[in-house]
């Protein structure tokens, strides 16, 4: 852990030899991935690659058993909590749409919103109007401007992804982890999303974007990296990588 | 006196040896002058002296017939004709016998005089009574009569007690006889160094309550070697007493912890299986206990000797009463709540308010009895401490009763139908298995284990209608801290809370020692929110 | 505050709220003492009293619905933080008796007397005080709320185990109140007050006055809940509620939250219990009996959690039911009926009465706007739905590429 200290990376995020195991079960085994900052990756993997399990290491939800996860250069995240995690400028999106259901999209956004966080904050926290400006920008990038006042929990399987995307957007974070955000989409709002998250990289954010739907993964045009039993088995283009024999035996079974 | 006191050793050992002999004797001859006969005609000599010789040659003697001499002159029963020198009892119904020979008289001579008696005299009486028991021919009295020297350690029963320990045969006896020695020689003002040396290393090996008694009650003035002696003796008294207390503590703590893993078992289930938060619980437990007092009523008027029995007859009724009103609450409330659980415990805490407010409307709000069958009546001792014998067999009954949940829930197939429907409900489901149906039986399952709670809770507890609000805190909190989803976590969650209650008991009071106990719990599930033995991973979320 | 969180704490039904317990607040106590015995509009003090008491219900149950409707920490201890209150008014009565208690001891409460207490424990000190007492009210409850919920929230005790460990607080309190040598009065309590502030707490005036104060802070409680749930905060709240660990993802640190929220709380709780204290005559430690506390939350239930108006209506109403059916020939049945009253609000009124009545004004409101919606709703879920099967096909072609 001391070394960790000295140790700069250049890279956005950094993963190194981390294991993770629940009663015996290696859910991560020795992974290691590196991001560059304003880098796109693209993760798929069989189900219980450790995909989403990754995810929970990266921000606070589960603590790994050994290994190094790096923020940004410098910042040790095993220590940290999922609060002071998302301070830091990391977002989430989950893999099941996660919305708070009994409130207005409109309520859903200012929440995510990245100010003041703190309770004196939100109790005396009146709207400013470049806030106002940046949630009228949002609820236009994700298609909701007139159902602003709807609650969330009326809202489509697709909506809700779109939602939580916006979140995301309104979050303004660093490093956007998208998990599965296209599942129950229609193709043309499949499209959609890949140009959203092409959008959103193109200015200097760095996304990780954890998908089955491979015309879309295509369609992203990022490096790919492929899990299985939580350790990375392949990486490359999209092509590269659904040449790779290892990738297909896993895919196919023996 | 001491000259008499030196011979009668050897008086005694003479006339064990002669025994048998000199019963044939007596039998055949009963006019023939012993020893015995020469002490009964002693009391009729009239002054203090020569009654109390007469009574320390009684009791050498060991007559059959001594004792009830003995206690006749006590009670002043005893009458002397002090010409004819005979000596005669008379009866509490009048009759009067002659004191010698038993045989009945018709009256009480003119001139018999009742023997009359002094304090010192009195003294000697009480120790002769004991002398006598001393070599009673029953065992238990034998020991009772040396235990009773070794409390009162007079003086005068010392020929006596040294006579019984080198007579007696069973090591108890021996041992018993040896400590009332040891205890005169270390009261007794004329007893060698040595001897109290060696009379306290036996009371030292007693190491009891008592023993500490004794030593304390040492008159001041003993030689340096003597004083020292006792205080090295009481110190280790004391550290054995500190030991056999702690086990005290722990069988109490392991008595409690059966109580508390008996009511908390069927909540594990409900609880820690199904995730159902059962307020009522308790009154599971509470129907179990009632069912037992109706069975046995049922008994008391019908079948009076089926009583040791009805405990027996109890145990599968409280079972059917409890889970059969398991499933109906399951049927027609819970199974609406589902994924609710705040709401299932409010739920839950009405239902437990009706169904105490029925039971006090039927059998009234008092407690009612409850007995205990023979066989879980009285207590028996272990080294120094008391088990009485219904906690023995709650014990017993909880450990079996966890140990046929756990097997039921390993080799059954409705027990492999519950570890699936808890594990996935979906995948459940889509294999066949009626969900509904299992949930209902999990419940009713769980709830009859509370009813057979109740079974063994109303020999120990009353049985009332608050009955089982008095266990639900505690079994949830035992149930949480041991691991919800754990059987084997409930178990040593009871037992070490029990152990832990019984330990704070005695140095922080009953109460303060419950609050302690649930400030400690409190605290634990803040350190550890999923318990003592938690499951880990991602479902643990859901 | 700002007018600005004036007019966002009062919408119509706060307003409707406020305004009617207002007039109680004024009408009832005016009736008492102007009106003549006989007169037909008359209020005795015995029902002045018994509304008082109501009125410090209803303000328990608001501060349940804060931490119950809003941020969904079922509390089955909150008695406790009402006793408590309670407790801190009693020691000032208490000490208000002065010599005439039965032993006239000008220090020494008569129980501890009765005790053999030679002096006034450190803890009853400045309790002769009202400013004091008064602080404590707030602060007792609170410091307790505060390290206790420090402590559970911070490791993430939540739903059920919450609950539970609450409740085990208050068993815990009600174990320890029932000793004599905790210095409170043991199985008794504290009772035989004499006067408040100078005032005999039998008077009609003391009464009323005390009914009014009860009003005043019932609207003060309502006022701080409405704003602090109409504000940013009252929606992170909701957000705990609905998706904790969302919550946290976004940034807000959840346990400072409920901390707030859960002090805030218990503070109304102990006002509660202060100012019932001195109407009812009477604090003992069965107020800690863990069925209390479960009642409480059921009055919350009965009109509605997380609408604030509910749960003083609940209060109000579970109330006033409870006593009219157990001083009737009724009172064997009451247990049945409050069971019962459990039972079918959670499984038939999940919302309670305002929640239902609420559901079904806004409902009339937007069914039309909602007939177009779902039309168009179905088309998308449609067309998810079918990507969702192209998923598993997109994935089988990817492999034999």
């Amino acid at each position: 852990m001391s070394l960790l200290e000295t140790r700069t990376t250049s890279a956005m995020l950094y993963l190194d030899g981390v294991h993770v195991s629940f009663d015996g079960f290696h859910a991560i085994n020795n992974l290691s991935l590196t991001l560059e900052p304003g880098e796109m990756r693209a993760i798929i993997g069989p189900n219980g690659a450790g995909k989403t399990t990754m995810m929970d290491i990266i921000t606070g939800k589960t603590k790994p058993d050994k290994g190094e996860v790096v923020f940004d250069g410098t910042t040790d995240l095993t220590k940290l909590d999922e609060t002071q995690i998302a301070t830091l400028g990391i977002g989430r999106k989950f893999q099941k749409p996660t919305v708070f259901e009994s409130q207005t999209i409109e309520d859903n956004l200012l929440l995510a919103l990245n100010v003041d966080h703190r309770v004196r904050g939100t109790l005396f926290w009146r709207r400013s109007e470049p806030e106002s400006k940046r949630i009228d920008r949002v609820l236009e990038i994700i298609r909701l401007g007139d159902a602003r006042d709807r609650l969330a929990g009326s809202l489509s399987h697709g909506q809700k992804q779109w939602l939580e995307i916006g979140m995301l957007l309104a979050q303004d974070p660093k490093l956007l982890l998208v998990d599965e955000p296209v599942a129950g989409m229609t193709d043309v709002e499949t499209h959609q999303t890949a140009e959203l998250l092409k959008e959103i990289n193109s200015h200097d954010k760095t996304v990780v974007v954890v998908e089955h739907d491979m015309t879309f993964v295509r369609e992203l045009g990022v490096k790919v990296t492929c899990l299985h039993e939580g350790t990375v088995l392949a990486e490359g283009t999209i092509d590269d990588v659904s040449a790779n024999e290892r990738v297909v035996e896993v895919y196919l079974g023996r | 006196m001491p000259l008499i006191r030196l011979l009668r050793p050897s008086l005694s050992r003479l006339l064990f040896a002669a025994l048998a002999l000199a019963f044939v004797h007596l039998a055949t001859q009963p006019a023939l002058a012993g020893p015995y006969e020469d002490a009964v005609a002693q009391f009729a000599a009239g002054s203090f002296a020569d009654t109390e010789e007469a009574i320390g040659k009684l009791v050498a003697s060991a007559h059959p017939r001594a004792a009830t001499i003995i206690v006749a002159l006590q009670d002043g029963r005893l009458f002397a004709d002090p010409d004819a020198k005979t000596v005669f009892i008379k009866a509490e119904d009048g009759k009067v016998t002659d004191a010698a020979t038993g045989d009945a008289v018709a009256a009480l001579p003119d001139k018999a005089s009742a023997v009359r008696l002094n304090n010192k005299l009195r003294r000697a009486v009480s120790g002769a009574m004991a002398g006598l028991t001393l070599l009673s021919p029953d065992l238990n009295k034998r020991i009772q009569a040396a235990q009773s020297v070794f409390k009162t350690h007079d003086e005068t029963v010392l020929p006596t007690v040294e006579a019984a320990l080198k007579a007696e045969k069973n090591a108890a006896a021996k041992q018993a006889f040896a400590e009332a020695r040891a205890a005169i020689l270390l009261f007794k003002q004329d007893a060698s160094d040595v001897d109290k040396l060696d009379a306290i290393a036996v009371i030292k090996a007693r190491g009891d309550q008592e023993a500490m008694a004794l030593l304390t009650g040492v008159p001041a003035g003993q030689s340096a070697a003597v004083t020292s002696g006792i205080a090295s003796a009481k110190a280790a008294i004391e550290r054995n007493l500190a030991l056999w207390s702690m086990v005290q503590n722990a069988w109490y703590g392991l008595s409690l912890g059966s109580v508390l893993l008996l009511a908390a078992i069927g909540l594990a289930i409900t609880f820690g299986v199904m995730g159902v938060i059962n307020m009522a619980h308790g009154e599971m437990v509470m129907l179990g206990a009632y069912t037992t007092f109706v069975v046995q009523e049922a008994i008391r008027t019908r079948y009076p000797a089926l009583f040791d029995y009805s405990l027996l007859i109890a145990v599968p009724l409280a079972f059917l009463v409890a889970g059969a009103i398991g499933v109906l609450i399951e049927r027609s409330v819970i199974r609406f709540l589902y994924g609710r659980p705040l709401e299932t415990l409010l739920a839950t805490w009405g239902l437990s308010l009706i169904q105490q407010q029925a039971v006090r409307t039927l059998f009234g709000p008092t407690n009612r009895e409850v007995g205990n069958p023979s066989w879980m009546s009285g207590a028996f001792e272990l080294g120094q401490i008391t088990i009485t014998y219904n906690r023995l067999w709650i014990l017993c009954f909880t450990l079996a009763v966890f140990a046929i949940l756990l097997a039921m829930l390993r080799y059954t197939s409705l027990g492999l139908e519950m570890r699936a429907v808890t594990q996935n409900r979906r995948m459940a489901a889509s294999m066949g298995i009626a969900t509904s149906r299992v949930d209902a039986l999990t419940f009713g399952l769980g709830s009859g284990i509370a009813g057979i709670a109740g079974v063994a809770l109303s020999q120990i507890d009353n049985v009332s209608p608050n009955l089982g609000q008095s266990y639900i805190i505690d079994s949830f909190m035992v149930v949480v801290f041991g691991g919800v989803g754990n059987l084997w976590g409930t178990l040593v969650g009871a037992f070490s809370l029990g152990i832990a209650n019984k330990f704070l008991e005695p140095v922080a009071g009953a109460v303060l020692g419950k609050i302690a106990i649930l400030v400690l719990i409190i605290l634990f599930i803040q350190k550890r929110p999923r318990g003592l033995f938690a499951l880990k991973g991602r479902a643990v979320e859901a | 505050m700002t007018p600005h969180i004036l007019t966002r704490s009062l919408n119509r039904s706060a307003t409707v709220f406020l305004l009617v317990l207002a007039a109680l607040g004024i009408l009832l106590p005016l009736s008492n003492l102007l009106l003549p015995d006989g007169s037909f509009l008359h209020v005795p003090t015995y029902l002045i009293s018994l509304f008082g008491k109501y009125v410090c219900y209803a303000l328990l149950a608001l501060s349940i619905d804060l931490i119950w409707g809003y941020c969904g920490i079922l509390s089955l201890g909150h008695g406790a933080f009402f006793a408590l209150g309670g407790y801190a008014m009693g020691m000032y009565l208490m000490r208000q008796i002065g010599t005439r208690g039965v032993y006239a001891n000008p220090i020494l409460p008569d129980f501890m007397v009765f005790l053999n207490y030679k002096e006034l424990p450190w803890y009853w000190y400045g309790f002769d005080m009202f400013w004091f007492a008064a602080l404590m009210v707030l602060i007792v409850p609170g410091l307790l709320a505060f390290c206790f919920g420090w402590l559970a929230f911070r490791s993430r005790v939540t739903g059920v185990y919450l609950s539970i460990i609450t409740q085990a607080m208050t068993y815990a309190l009600l174990l320890a109140f029932f000793r004599n040598d905790f210095g409170f009065g043991g199985n008794n309590g504290l009772t035989d007050f004499k006067d408040i502030l100078g005032f005999n707490v039998q008077a009609d005036g003391t009464r009323a006055a005390l009914f009014v104060l009860s009003c005043l802070a019932l609207g003060i409680g309502f006022l701080i809940c409405r704003a602090v749930v109409t504000s940013k905060l009252g929606k992170v709240l909701i957000a705990i509620r609905d998706a904790e660990s969302r919550t946290r993802f976004l940034g807000y640190r959840v346990e400072s939250y409920k901390l707030f929220v859960f002090t805030l709380s218990a503070c109304m709780a102990g006002v509660a219990g202060a100012l019932y204290v001195p109407q009812v005559g009477i604090i003992n430690p069965g107020e800690f009996a863990p069925g209390n506390s479960i009642e409480a939350v059921i009055w919350v239930a009965v009109g509605g959690r997380g609408t604030l108006v509910g749960a003083a209506l609940g209060a109000i109403v579970v109330n006033y039911a409870k006593t009219v059916f157990t001083s009737g020939p009724l009172a064997p049945y009451w247990l049945f009926m409050l069971g019962a009253l459990f039972v079918l609000v959670t499984l038939l009124l999940p919302k309670g009465i305002i929640g239902t009545f609420n559901a079904w004004w806004e409902g009339r409101k937007e069914k039309d706007e909602a007939r177009d919606r779902a039309q168009r709703d179905s088309a998308t879920a449609a067309a998810a739905e079918s990507a969702a099967r192209e998923d598993g096909v997109i994935e089988r072609t990817m492999v034999k590429r």
